[in-house]
């Protein structure tokens, strides 16, 4: 045993010795330990410095509420993870952990040099000072606030560690293990309900399992014997499911809460492998009782932050629970009598202990075994001051005076190795915050208590701000019957003795004889805010919490200010003479504890981050050497390169092959709406801004769909199969909106219309064959079908079967060539392509990607929904005023067409752009302008489709111009970087204006 | 995340659910009539209230549905659900 490790306790195994490194020094500690106490039982109070003034920072507290030991896991490693508390992380083989905020190291930290300029870094330091001029931003301020600044450090590879999600239904979600969650999940689970114990320590039980005082009795038994007989009592309900390590994260509205699981932080390095990390739970609870408890309250004074001073119950449970004493020769200043309860441990373990108590006397039973036993205590005094650099080696106290507000007589000074301090308790009202609940403060202890108005959930033990345990179990069994609507609740008929606390007394801030702008009296600890930045963000005029709370930067680090808030409120309080209850608290905001992102995301990383969707012809791609392009969520061919082609090369070998003979190209990713009813043809006109109610059976029609507004929604082909039955093609990307449009307007507007929409994109393949030589492949596919312009002219589809499997055949284009679509079942798409293929051979049928694509309907001035139109480009503005219907009374988006604003003249228009010289290829999205010389320049247009036509051998471009349509043959220019390009506006439609290839 | 009870499915979380905004604006059945104005205060006029409001929404993970909902948006308290073309409910 190192010497602070005194005294053997059920919780710490010390036969089994663990050994880790701090700083890279080796120390040993014991399975049960948590970082912190191990290395408190070497000795160990320095773990880092402070964010601002680098001030040497010990261990204060023994949970999530600790403000100072945070620590780097893992460094230089692809493990490694910042900001982990020392007194949440169990001690494991191999554990790496270093201190964070030092360099160049712990012991000598240049940063420190901030702690003796800090009169020179108050409240709001940064948005003062860093401000001016505007240069020295980038050079100097924030390189000098990098270097210094910074909790941590990143890790720089991917998380190799498995995460998890599991969403689970129960009828009572009780959260917290102590005491009052123990007999609220007893109550609930002996009743039949299916019940879920979570509790963030590894093991059950709070502070109460180690509660070995004899003041403090339950049915004849100490409290902590009691307790442990429950937890195993506990362990033997069927319908309770008791989770430990599992911490509360955030309280949804609907009791819908999340909860993170540590499945294997905990475990030695070698046993970690391959098993998951951390499960995120997804709980529905029908109700939920919250026993998440108090934390204790730091008191506030001059140089309150030396490694050494910690929180008395803190000190308590690393001497009852791990066994360590986190010194030898202690002090005790406290406000109230819990602090007691550490003294008497102290006393019984034969360690050195005084107490300093603010308070003038108290009778409770805890203080007159204080008393009893002979422990020094000073009552009605106050700490002024502490010395010890690295860690606390004396106090100075002096008496407060009448009324407390000052202090009085001489300082008297005092050795110490250790100060536990108590400034009372804070209920942890978070999660009955984040539900939506509201507080109520009481005055008499200066506690923000829930104000319970919620039929799904309840507070109960001290989070309730019932803190004696008398009242705990009582009021415990006695709201958790009501609340569940139970008769008997099994403790009906407990005895409890405990010590009552009758004196109370709270100073915020603690009275001192040397001026508040001398002292350092931490607030938040770890954000280094002071009693002083408060008082000066109030003179500077802040009023509101919130304000103070930014300006200051209180409550605002990754301890989300739990020990900080109260005080900040009390100070501004006290400061601004208003009632506490009046101020309101900060909004406390979920996560209670940091969430890793692992545990946020769960399995959905790699390939499994979103749904990938391939068509049924997506192996004979990548076979033939396709590059992939992510169209929403479908891969779709973007190009074939042949012998190391680039994307360019690519691209003008395959269009030109659809130009002069054939090409094939994979449609299926287009939205497939089939469309039944008696009512769908005057559906479709209702949608599409053209006409359809003469559309014969067999013929197809382009249509295009506005959103009310007149902006153009979507486009595509739509064929009708029969009397009373469609096929609508939409866009890619556009499928799954314009089926939930068009069934919004069925359902909501027009639900008279006899009309029915299936999605059947995933139904169908369709392989698209273009070119003046498919018609002759097709006639190989398809011997006995005629395929005369007559008999099946351009627009028109036909029924068709090859190796005995129906297909549809399509005589669409949208590339300008004479074009064929073919239809068929997902699961024949593949052999229906090697058949297009093979019986394309000769005449070298080429496949072709969205690339390829884009380029042959520029050429022909076909748009793309999404690339030449951005949400506000009508009909009209794309000049294809040729579509909309004059006859029809009304369509979707008709009325928008003819407001003011879209009757503009001088809206951005549809225009070509050549540029002069014909070999520049204008970048999509580069702004055009008319007038160099102008300043500021007016930007008139932008480009929106550009691309080198192997065709017309020359660059062409689609661009929307402001007034575009009164201004072919224009010269403007498309400025760049490094110089501007002058170009020419033209048709739009850059070859075979008279459709000649379509039925060549 | 709250729970809706889908007036065709029953209950379920939210996150099946898409809310289409302000219910009961009804499309005007001769737009052609109707004055700039008029077709703008269809067209773009909503409610944002804090408090209780009367919604659209869609199973669109579930029945792909369309109904009425009224929901108070300051705590999200659920006062009634209600199929496309029944009457709202007197709240
Ligand atoms: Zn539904």
């Amino acid at each position: 045993m190192t010497k602070y490790r005194i005294n053997k306790t059920r919780f710490v195994d010390q036969t089994k010795t663990v050994s880790f490194t701090f700083d890279g020094k080796k120390y040993h500690g014991f399975e049960g330990d948590t970082l912190a106490s191990a290395l408190l039982s070497n000795g160990i109070h320095l773990i880092g410095r402070s964010f601002k003034y680098h001030r040497p920072r010990g261990i204060m507290s023994c949970g999530s509420e600790e403000p100072n030991a945070i620590c780097q896991i893992n460094d230089n490693t692809d493990l490694t993870e910042p900001n982990v508390r020392a007194t949440e992380i169990e001690l494991y083989e191999g554990l790496k952990a270093s201190s964070q905020n030092c360099w160049p190291s712990l012991n000598f930290d240049i940063g420190g040099i901030n702690n003796l300029i800090s009169p020179f870094l108050p409240a709001g330091f940064y948005y003062k000072t860093f401000m001016w001029p505007k240069s020295f931003w980038k050079k100097i301020y924030e390189p000098l606030i990098r270097l210094s600044a910074g909790l941590g450090k990143s890790p720089t590879q991917p998380d190799p560690d498995i995460y998890d999600h599991k969403h689970v239904h129960c009828d009572v979600l009780v959260i917290g293990g102590g005491i009052s969650g123990i007999v609220s999940a007893k109550i609930a689970a002996k009743n039949n309900l299916k019940t879920i114990l979570i509790e963030d320590k590894n093991i059950l039980g709070g502070s109460t399992i180690y509660q070995n005082n004899k003041n403090f009795i339950i049915d004849n038994q100490k409290s902590n014997e009691w307790l442990m007989n429950e937890i195993s009592e506990l362990e033997k309900l069927d319908n309770l499911i008791i989770k430990t390590r599992t911490s509360l994260a955030a309280f949804h509205s609907y009791n819908y809460l999340l909860a993170k699981e540590n499945i294997s932080d905990h475990l030695p390095l070698d046993k970690k492998n391959g098993s998951i990390r951390q499960r995120l739970w997804k709980i529905r609870a029908d109700k939920v009782i919250i026993a998440a408890g108090a934390i204790e309250r730091p008191l506030i004074f001059n140089n309150n932050d030396r490694p050494g001073i910690i929180l008395a119950n803190s000190v308590k449970k690393y001497l009852d629970f791990y066994g360590v004493s986190t010194g030898l020769n202690n002090i005790i200043f406290t406000n109230n009598d819990s602090a007691y309860e550490t003294a008497v441990s102290l006393f019984e373990k034969g360690i050195s202990v005084k107490i300093v108590d603010i308070r003038k006397k108290s009778s409770s039973n805890i203080v007159k075994n204080a008393v009893d036993l002979g422990i020094k205590i000073y009552w009605n005094s106050t700490v002024v001051n502490t010395f010890g650099y690295k860690k606390i080696k004396s106090i100075e106290i002096m008496n407060l005076s009448e009324d407390g507000s000052n202090v009085t007589g001489n300082k008297h000074k005092i050795q110490c190795d250790c100060l536990s301090i108590s400034g009372g308790w804070t209920p942890m009202v978070h999660m009955h915050t984040q539900s939506g609940g509201k507080l109520d403060f009481r005055e008499i202890d200066q506690v923000f208590v829930p104000s319970e108005k919620s039929e799904n959930h309840i507070n109960v033990g001290s989070c309730n701000g019932d803190f004696e345990l008398e009242e705990i179990v009582k009021n415990t069994n006695n709201k958790v019957k009501k609340f569940l609507n139970i008769n008997e609740g099994g403790f009906d008929k407990i005895s409890v003795l405990c010590s009552k606390e009758t004196e109370k007394k709270n100073i915020w801030l603690l009275p001192n004889t040397i001026s508040e702008s001398k002292t350092k009296s931490f607030i938040d600890f770890q954000n280094d805010s002071t009693a002083k930045d408060i008082k000066l963000a109030l003179r500077e005029g802040f009023k509101s919490i919130e304000h103070v709370k930014r300006y200051t930067t209180t409550g605002m680090a990754t301890d989300q200010g739990k020990l900080s808030n109260m005080h900040a409120l009390g100070i501004i309080a006290d400061t601004a003479g208003v009632k506490m209850g009046t101020l309101g608290t900060t909004t406390f905001r979920p996560p209670f504890t940091p969430l890793t992102f692992g545990a946020i995301v769960g399995r959905s990383v790699g390939k499994f981050f979103d749904i990938v969707r391939k068509t049924s012809i997506h192996e004979w791609h990548v076979q033939n050497n396709a590059k992939f392009e992510n169209v929403g969520q479908w891969k779709r061919p973007w190009y074939y390169p042949i012998n190391n082609e680039n994307l360019h090369e690519a691209v003008q070998r395959e269009s030109k092959a659809a130009r002069d003979s054939a090409g094939i190209l994979d449609a299926s990713t287009l939205g497939k709406i089939d469309i039944q009813g008696s009512d769908a043809s005057e559906f479709l006109n209702r949608v599409y801004t053209n006409a359809w109610s003469k559309l014969g059976i067999g013929k197809c029609r382009y249509g295009l769909m506005l959103n009310e507004d007149g902006m153009v929604y979507d486009d595509g082909v739509t064929t009708r199969l029969g009397e009373n039955h469609y096929l609508m093609t939409t866009t890619t990307g556009g499928a799954a909106n314009v089926l939930s449009k068009l069934e919004d307007y069925l359902q909501t507007e027009w639900p008279d219309l006899d009309v029915y929409l299936t999605s059947v994109t995933d139904h169908y393949s369709t392989a698209s064959i273009c070119g003046p030589n498919s018609k002759k492949i097709l006639k190989k596919l398809f011997p006995n079908k005629d395929f005369s312009d007559e008999a099946f002219p351009h627009m028109s589809y036909q029924n068709a079967i090859i190796d005995k499997i129906e297909c549809r055949i399509m005589r669409i284009s949208f590339t300008g060539e004479l074009s064929y679509e073919i239809n068929i079942e997902s699961k024949y798409g593949k052999s229906l392509w090697e058949n297009c293929i093979a019986a394309g051979e000769e005449y070298k049928i080429t496949p072709y990607g969205t690339e390829t694509m884009h380029l042959l309907r520029a050429e022909k001035g076909f748009i793309i929904v999404g690339q030449d139109t951005d949400g506000t480009m009508t009909p009209i503005d794309l000049q294809m005023d040729w579509i909309v219907s004059k006859k029809k009374y009304d369509f979707i988006g008709k009325r928008s067409l003819y407001r003011s604003d879209t009757m503009r003249e001088d809206r951005k228009q549809l225009v070509g752009l050549l540029t002069d010289d014909p070999n520049e290829i204008l970048e999509e999205g580069a702004q055009i302008v008319s007038e160099l010389e102008k300043k500021p320049v007016e930007m008139i247009g932008h480009v929106t489709s550009s691309y080198f036509s192997p065709n017309l051998n020359k660059s062409i471009a689609l661009a929307v111009v402001k007034g575009g349509k009164k201004m072919n043959g224009q010269k403007l220019f498309v400025p760049m970087e490094n110089k501007n390009i002058n170009v020419t506006v033209s048709d739009f439609i850059f070859l075979d204006k008279e459709n000649k290839r379509i039925n060549a | 995340m709250f729970v809706i009870n889908c007036p065709y499915c029953g209950e379920r979380d939210q996150s099946e659910f898409s809310c289409g905004g302000e219910a009961h604006i009804v499309r005007p059945k001769q737009p052609t009539e109707l004055s700039d104005d008029e077709w703008a205060e269809y067209l773009f006029m909503r409610k944002n209230i804090k408090g209780v409001q009367f919604e659209r929404w869609n199973h669109a993970h579930g029945c792909r549905k369309w109904f009425n909902m009224v929901r108070d948006t300051s705590n999200d308290k659920i006062y009634a659900v209600y199929k496309m073309g029944e009457k709202p409910p007197v709240i």
